[in-house]
């Protein structure tokens, strides 16, 4: 049995081939995510007390630099895509459904890119 | 025009299991981890504007209310990284056996409160106080 409906077929619409990378992705930045936020936590632990220069100290060494940065790409990359998903289940008219795409999907971008400079200018020691 | 589809019956007439439970938590939990991002740039912010916003934002997050939040962050944050983990296993092919998965699924709740415990525990001891 097919599970097309009448008008389904008569269209011959399918799908616009773009399921695969979203899952793909959404599952790379997940395994990512595993060890990168894993030791973001546990890195914060030596910074509970810690005074700002040695929070600054701490994050301008080159590697933590780098791992921040590749965190906080894989974090809002993830969220984005995974919020793009709920939003795709619960809100079925296509305006708002368009609508709120474009606000999660700013809101990812913006906050992506504001959490990087924010990073690079503390590493950069631009004040 | 009308479709023969065989539909899943309504989500009103399922009880409640711990598997279809866990299933809306992960959800659940990871659009409450993605407003807590916000919480994070605002520390990286506030760490790139200088010592004095920076102290400012260490008073603002020791407030008890945002405390709470972030207790329930922390908890959010290692149950959708235990379930994710869940995830991934069965997107490999394993662990579906209806046993299986009720195993792994108990063992991402006591992992999350242990770990929940763990995390805090460490701040509350270099803090001397719990809020
Ligand atoms: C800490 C920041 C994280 C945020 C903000 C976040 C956010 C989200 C969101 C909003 C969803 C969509 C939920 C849904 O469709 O039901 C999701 C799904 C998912 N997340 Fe995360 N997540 C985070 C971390 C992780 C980590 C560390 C893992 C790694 C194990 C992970 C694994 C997954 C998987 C596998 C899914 C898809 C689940 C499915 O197929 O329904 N996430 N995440």
């Amino acid at each position: 049995m097919s599970l097309r409906s009448n008008l389904g077929r008569v269209k011959g619409l399918g799908s616009a081939k773009q399921g695969v990378h979203h899952w793909r992705v959404q599952r790379l930045s997940a395994l990512a995510l595993i060890p990168l936020s894993l030791w973001f936590v546990t890195a914060l632990m030596g910074l509970v007390t810690a005074p700002h220069s040695a929070v600054v100290a701490w994050l301008a060494q080159p590697h933590i630099t780098v791992l921040l940065l590749a965190l906080v790409t894989a974090l809002f990359w993830h969220a984005q895509l995974g919020l793009q998903v709920v939003i795709e289940d619960y809100i079925h008219r296509p305006g708002r459904q368009i609508a709120a795409q474009l606000v999660v999907r700013a809101g990812a971008i913006l906050g992506a890119l504001a959490a990087l400079v924010a990073i690079l200018k503390i590493s950069l020691g631009i004040s | 025009m009308s479709p023969v589809k065989p539909l899943s019956p309504h989500l009103q007439i399922y009880r409640p299991q711990l598997t279809s439970v866990l299933s809306i938590t992960h959800r659940i939990t990871g659009i409450a981890l993605s407003i807590g991002t916000c919480v994070l740039l605002y520390w990286l912010l506030s760490v790139a504007a200088g010592p004095e916003q920076y102290a400012k934002a260490q008073t603002v997050l020791r407030c008890w209310l945002v405390r709470v939040a972030l207790i329930g962050w922390t908890w959010a944050f290692f149950y959708h990284l235990c379930n994710g983990i869940r995830h991934l296993f069965w997107d490999a092919g394993y662990g579906f056996a209806l046993g299986t998965a009720y195993k792994s699924g108990y063992a991402v709740l006591v992992a999350s409160v242990i770990f929940t415990g763990l995390i805090w525990a460490c701040v509350v001891s270099q803090q001397g106080a719990p809020l």
